[in-house]
């Protein structure tokens, strides 16, 4: 009984203590103590950045900025949580006059959902369809294509937007151009994601072995059904991380974002909290308070794919 | 007597190996649209404006219809956009071509050894036989990563505030608390004088804050792709290297450091493209200041856009960090040889 309780906070070291001399006794537990205060400081160091600010959040004062490092300010209050849940942004109105045509948290954050949903279904679904030719044909061009993927990588989105304003200014859906609305953002994300996208899920296709598929050949599926019955559903932990990055992709990005949309109506969070930021006087009790209702849904969906992430980032499971 | 069979037999093959090659191009077709319409077009249209003068009076000229092109067109003028960047004869203050480069270099090489060698120690420590709390420091050492880079950058900068930013007040607390007398009215990202001078001249201070800022932000991927590679080295190994006489020094040159190269190299690849290409940090922490001291291209790119609108220029400007990144990828990947790794499986 005590065992049990015991193992469940020290693991297998329960069961090998009592074989232990007194001496490697003592040098595990010394060895113990260095390694969590190691591991205590580089926890502080991680968290500091947040609860800063955490207790910037709380506090009332929201222009005047804090002038003690304290984690509970004096005269906290979730009031500035309050305002950026409910209040209309005065910033982002479309008759500034009147407050009702003004944007919402709820608002943007619909729109922000909508790109990044967009932007990670593009790029797993048409990433997963074009890494899986590239993990399992051998095709005319496969080198060329292979390499063009990786060059693309390294084009930094800054110097697609010009080009692409200009591109996606041509194209007319009905009587306005695809670069103002969010479709054609998300579009423009997913090309982004789309070569870390082919990549990620390539790497991970080649670590799945072919006798599963060439079973389901024999039994007289096609590969397209091989494909989507067989590899897909082993892929679980790759596809969840690639759509996870492609979503924090499309969540965070405000620089597209700012020099495309132009209707408020459509602008997103990191738009907004972009629009915030003053030359001299943000007001930073709301920032601080928006970043963190920002960061909780990428917070949480991090959390529950993390037991994927060491398995489903293939950089690490790399086939020679 | 001729053979019949080798040609044919040839023929099918060749026949086959079309066959397979257009079923995978119908797969990798939706891909491919989409980054031909949204990736390359937009290049190409890229460098073609990289040889004009365009402006934004020249935002209304459109490829499609005909009739915006007599009014519209930018100037051709060859190569003068790129002459302008090189020899640093452009209308923006503090730009000097070559040191923004060094700069560029500089900034990526360092952070991504910092990353490297602070994730493998973590990622080690973390692995450790009898280590206690191991869930539960992996869950809270991915904040960083999990947090929206915009809103990570612009905590730090608020961070290092002169007045009233947390690394100031936490000297102020260290001098109360322990008595000493650090200065705690740094002006961080204004700093002129560079903390370390000989060949180290050109980093001025704010350099050092975006570094340890970066630094935050960017060890726990590297920790994350270490971990999966330890974990898939058998324990059998280090017992038999311990049974067989082998120091730690020994076990980690020997077994650890080989075994995880294969899974690090490709995540220093893409580590490195990431940092070289490290916008948000930059642009918010020290904002390329002081006098530009800390600009990188992609932040310089941006500003030539936003703030000077001068399009041609900044088409160019994108199709030199593009050349230059290839250059240093090609580098580092025959320093690192990456492509064993990513090449044909």
């Amino acid at each position: 009984m005590w065992r049990k309780i015991l193992r469940l906070f020290f693991g297998p070291m329960v069961d090998e203590w009592e074989s232990w001399r007194p001496a490697k006794r003592w040098s595990v537990v010394l060895r113990q103590v260095l390694t969590q205060l190691f591991l205590l400081a580089v926890l502080l160091a991680v968290l500091f950045p947040v609860l800063w600010i955490l207790s910037m959040a709380l506090d009332p004062r929201d222009i005047s900025k804090p002038q003690d490092l304290r984690l509970i300010p004096p005269g906290a209050s979730l009031e500035s949580f309050r305002r950026v849940l409910f209040d209309p942004y005065r910033l982002l109105c479309t008759n500034p006059s009147d407050d009702s045509t003004c944007m919402t948290f709820i608002h943007l954050f619909w729109n922000s959902l909508q790109v990044s949903m967009g932007t990670a279904l593009f790029s797993v679904v048409t990433g997963a369809s074009a890494a899986y030719a590239f993990s399992r044909f051998r095709f005319i061009g496969r080198q060329a294509g292979m390499l063009g993927f990786i060059i693309l990588l390294m084009l930094p989105a800054v110097a697609t937007m010009v080009p692409l304003f200009t591109l996606l200014n041509a194209i007319k859906i009905g009587r306005e151009p695809l670069r103002t609305t969010l479709l054609g953002l998300a579009i423009a994300y997913a090309s982004g994601a789309l070569p870390f996208a082919i990549w990620n899920l390539k790497g991970y296709f080649d670590t799945i072995s072919k006798d599963l598929e060439e079973a389901a050949l024999i039994d007289g599926a096609g590969p397209l059904q091989a494909f989507v019955r067989v590899v897909i559903p082993l892929s679980a932990p790759a596809l969840a991380i690639t759509m996870l990055f492609s979503f924090m992709t499309g969540w965070s990005e405000f620089l597209m974002a700012w020099l495309f949309l132009e209707n408020p109506q459509r602008f997103t969070l990191a738009m907004a909290l972009q629009s915030m930021r003053g030359q001299f006087a943000t007001p930073w009790s709301t920032f601080s308070a928006f970043s963190i209702l920002m960061s909780i849904p990428i917070v949480v969906l991090f959390y529950i794919l993390q037991r994927y992430i060491v398995s489903g980032l293939a950089v690490g499971g790399v086939k020679g | 007597m001729t053979a019949p069979a080798p040609p044919t037999r040839a023929k099918t093959t060749q026949q086959r190996r079309w066959q397979e090659s257009l079923r995978a191009w119908v797969y990798i077709a939706p891909a491919g649209l989409i980054m031909l319409f949204i990736t390359l077009l937009p290049q190409g249209y890229q460098i073609w404006m990289a040889f004009t003068d365009f402006r934004v009076q020249n935002l209304r000229f459109n490829i499609l219809s005909p009739a915006t092109w007599q009014d519209y067109a930018p100037p051709w003028i060859w190569f003068d956009n790129f002459v302008r960047i090189i020899t640093s004869d452009m209308p923006i203050e503090n730009y000097y071509f070559g040191r923004l480069l060094l700069f560029n270099v500089v900034w990526t090489i360092s952070n991504v050894a910092f990353h490297v060698t602070l994730g493998v120690i973590i990622a080690m420590v973390l692995n450790g036989k009898y280590v206690l709390g191991r869930r539960f420091y992996r869950a809270l050492y991915v904040i960083p990563w999990a947090m929206p880079p915009l809103i990570a950058a612009v905590t730090w900068h608020n961070m290092y505030d002169y007045r009233f930013g947390a690394v100031n007040l936490l000297l102020a607390q260290f001098n109360q608390v322990l008595g000493t007398s650090l200065p705690t009215d740094i002006r961080w990202m204004l700093e002129g004088t560079p903390p370390i001078g000989g060949l180290l001249q050109f980093l001025p201070l704010a350099y050092y804050c975006t570094l340890v800022a970066n630094i935050w932000l960017g060890w726990p991927f590297m920790s994350v792709v270490a971990t999966g590679a330890l974990q898939a080295i058998p324990s059998e190994m280090y017992e038999a290297a311990e049974v067989d006489g082998a120091s730690p020094w020994q076990r980690f040159w020997k077994i650890t450091l080989p075994l995880i190269r294969p899974a690090m190299v490709p995540a220093i690849m893409l580590g490195s493209i990431w940092t070289f290409n490290q916008f948000n940090v930059i642009y918010f922490i020290s904002q390329g200041g002081p006098l530009g001291r800390t600009e990188i291209l992609v932040t310089q790119a941006y500003k030539l856009v936003l703030n000077h609108r001068l399009y041609g220029m900044a088409a160019a400007f994108s199709i030199v960090v593009f050349l230059i990144l290839l250059v240093f990828t090609l580098v580092n990947n025959r320093v690192t040889q990456a492509t064993e790794a990513y090449d044909v499986a």
